[in-house]
């Protein structure tokens, strides 16, 4: 038998797994990963599955994790977008699996663009 | 279970499991696992969507990208363009047949089909694993339990649901909370709780989709009622026709079981209830609410009469508290968001929202829930996108074999449970047929009148002489054997049985025919008179004709199994109405519409 308390607790899991499913509503961030040929090829796979395991460590309930094709600009790959609601979108280029829990936590969580990964800083340099 | 970037729901319902849904999810999982997606995209078997008639349908989130009609070879081009690529595929993702548009970035409830609906008792229907407890704990599931085992009081629940207005959605439409309240007064040491899942009517399958898709709804909506009125054993009587229904049940009351949701001691708060499954031979007469606790007492399913009311003497002589699937499927969401909340919705007289199942000549066969009050025309129209192949709407069947057919000129009455009975027809349990100009309404008349005669118990006689009488009368007017007087024999017969007969079954069985006969008299008259279909329906009353339009070239008598046609090469042909057997064969074959239906 169950408890109140793990009732709760299985709500709470189970819920976070599901989001996906409701429709995006204003509150939704979004992160798209370049998933096109160059973008595979240049590692985005991987890339993918660090935000997703980082989502899901930090039981983010209000990211969708999505793919997109090539922007045309495939010398950048992996590239991500990231949406957040009522922000402008920020670029980031050049992505590795070990820069993702940064993004996440810096980004995504506190809303502070990483500035040094983002594709204005790669052309800049 | 993970998390996982992308689910591919697909319908496991039993319209789209007839069209091959089964097999689709075994490709998924296959073509996902040989790209390497196993970690990334999960998928999911759902309950109903409603669209039906676009079935199989695969939505995929978290874009919502909704994919109709989708065949087991597509498969492979979902997984190596969508979900792999990220591109959808454009040429089988749905068309709206409002709009014309496709589905590609929009959201579900912008689909016309979906933008008119408000989907309480179908909350869940296409959104849940509906064999996993945990997503229906997640959607708010069994908190309603959780709310009226631990904070109200058993007063306090049926004074909810009584205020709520909730009227049983089976059909008749009585008062769901007075219900409960009358098996509440009934004092006994052994109360039940019992749920209607024999969906009878021809046309009507919402019961089937709730329990296909939500039957945890239904559990904890019982459990909800074993509290309030004071049982400790509820029955659901479904029929055997609905084996993933039945299986779904099963597996839904056994996680229950093991999460503490039923048994002896709910919650630890020592509430105790345990629930049963009996399957129905499906007999249509085990509806009616004595019939069915005779069923499973393990009698025979007849109807005795009343009173005694099964509030007082039901199952096992025992005080019974029975209803509708539908009905408890709005139950918990009363209990969570409180009366006024529901009672918001709808009409004076009819709260809440009404499930449909849309059949017969209509664009988007399917279920849709829609408030109370919304009309007939934004249904068949807006959400139904009318009659395909741009035929004439001529009239719809609401209520099943109880109900009656209501014309055009009355498309815009509110849809509810006093209006329709005021239109001549009934809610009925929400099957919604609709005809077009081909349909010869006295032959609807006769195949209702016949279902009627095959499911008549036999027990008593207004019924069971009667209707057969009325069906003989009917047959012999669509043979065009009809007599002067037919019309005023079948009104007799219909209002004797309608005041006489023992149970609901008999006494509603002549509606269809007494509401036909309100509105397409004339076709009645043209059939007994003039020997004449106006609809070009019944066989014995049309010929088919060649006309000039006929360029011989011999595709018709080539086609006729019977030999009837007969001319030269390139000159017009003829038909020998003595030898034609009216299959309509040559008709469907003629490319340049020179035959004819006269």
């Amino acid at each position: 038998m169950k408890s109140l308390a793990e009732l709760e607790a299985i709500r709470k899991a189970t819920l976070s797994k599901i989001n996906v499913r409701t429709e995006e509503k204003g509150d939704t961030t979004r992160v798209v990963i370049g998933m096109a040929t160059c973008g595979i090829a240049a590692g985005a796979r991987p890339v993918m599955l660090a935000f997703m395991n980082e989502i899901q460590t930090r039981q983010l309930n209000h990211v969708t994790v999505s793919q997109t094709g090539c922007v045309g600009m495939c010398r950048l790959e992996p590239m991500v977008d990231v949406y957040l609601p009522g922000k402008e979108k920020v670029t980031y280029v050049h992505v590795k699996p070990e820069m993702v829990p940064r993004i996440v936590a810096e980004h995504i969580v506190n809303g502070r663009p990483v500035e040094e990964y983002t594709i204005g800083a790669a052309e800049n340099a | 279970m993970d998390i996982y970037r992308a689910h591919v729901l697909v319908c496991g319902g039993t319209g789209c499991s007839s069209s091959g849904s089964a097999k689709l999810i075994e490709r998924f999982e296959e073509k996902i696992a040989e790209a390497g997606l196993e970690k990334e995209v999960k998928v999911i078997r759902t309950g109903c969507f409603g669209l039906c008639e676009a079935g199989p349908v695969v939505i995929v989130y978290p874009d919502g990208t909704f994919y109709s009609r989708v065949k087991p070879e597509n498969v492979d081009e979902i997984v190596s363009e969508h979900l792999l690529k990220g591109r959808k595929v454009e040429h089988l993702v749905y068309t709206d047949h409002a709009t014309k548009e496709q589905n590609a970035e929009k959201a579900l409830e912008d689909i016309t089909f979906y933008k008119y609906q408000q989907r309480i008792a179908l909350r869940n229907c296409g959104v849940i694993d509906p064999e996993n407890i945990d997503e229906y704990l997640a959607m708010d599931g069994y908190r309603a339990l959780e709310k009226a085992l631990t904070t109200m009081t058993r007063e306090q629940v049926i004074d909810e649901v009584l205020k709520s207005g909730l009227r049983g959605r089976g059909g008749a439409g009585f008062p769901t909370g007075m219900k409960w309240k009358f098996a509440y007064n009934s004092v006994n040491d052994q109360k039940y709780v019992a749920c209607n899942a024999d969906e009878g009517d021809p046309g009507a399958f919402m019961d089937r989709s709730i329990l296909e898709g939500d039957p945890h709804a239904v559990i904890e909506a019982m459990a909800i009622a074993g509290y309030a009125i004071g049982a400790s054993e509820g029955y659901i009587y479904v029929r055997a026709e609905y084996p993933i229904a039945v299986k779904r049940l099963q597996v839904a009351i056994g996680q229950a079981e093991d999460y503490g949701l039923l048994g002896d001691d709910i919650l630890g708060t020592g509430f105790k209830f345990h629930l049963h499954i009996r399957l129905g031979a499906g007999a249509f007469v085990c509806g009616e609410e004595t019939a069915l606790m005779h069923s499973i007492e393990g009698k025979r399913g007849e109807p005795t009469t009343r009173p005694p009311f099964p509030a007082v003497k039901g199952l096992f002589e025992k005080p019974t508290m029975l209803n509708n699937v539908e009905t408890y499927a709005n139950i918990a969401q009363i209990i969570l968001k409180g009366a006024d909340w529901y009672s918001s919705i709808g009409t004076e007289k009819s709260k809440g929202t009404k499930v449909f199942a849309l059949g017969g000549k209509i664009n988007n066969t399917g279920l849709v829930e829609v408030p109370m009050g919304t009309t007939l025309r934004t249904v068949i129209y807006d959400i139904g996108g009318g009659c395909p192949n741009g035929k004439k709407f001529k009239a719809v069947q609401t209520g099943g074999p109880s109900g009656g057919c209501l014309p055009e000129s009355l498309l815009d009455t509110p849809v509810d449970y006093d209006n329709l009975i005021a239109a001549g027809s009934m809610m009925g349990s929400g099957g919604m047929i609709v005809m077009d100009e081909d349909n010869c309404m006295v032959d609807i008349a006769r195949f209702y009148m016949e279902f009627i005669v095959d499911e008549s118990c036999g027990k008593c006689t207004p019924c069971r002489v009667g209707t057969k009488r009325m069906l003989e009368i009917l047959k012999r007017i669509t043979e065009g054997k009809g007599e002067e007087g037919d019309i005023e024999k079948l009104e007799e017969l219909a209002n004797t049985i309608k005041n006489t007969a023992l149970c609901g079954l008999g006494q509603t069985a002549p509606n269809p025919v007494l509401s036909t006969l309100r509105f397409f008299r004339d076709e009645y008259e043209a059939h007994i008179k003039e020997k004449r279909c106006p609809a070009h329906h019944c066989q014995n009353l049309l010929q088919y004709v060649i006309t000039d339009k006929c360029r011989g070239c011999t595709a018709c008598a080539r086609v006729c199994p019977a030999q009837a046609i007969s001319g030269e090469v390139k000159k017009q042909h003829v038909i020998d109405p003595k030898k034609c057997l009216k299959c309509g064969a040559c008709m469907e074959k003629c490319r340049f519409g020179a035959i004819i239906k006269i």
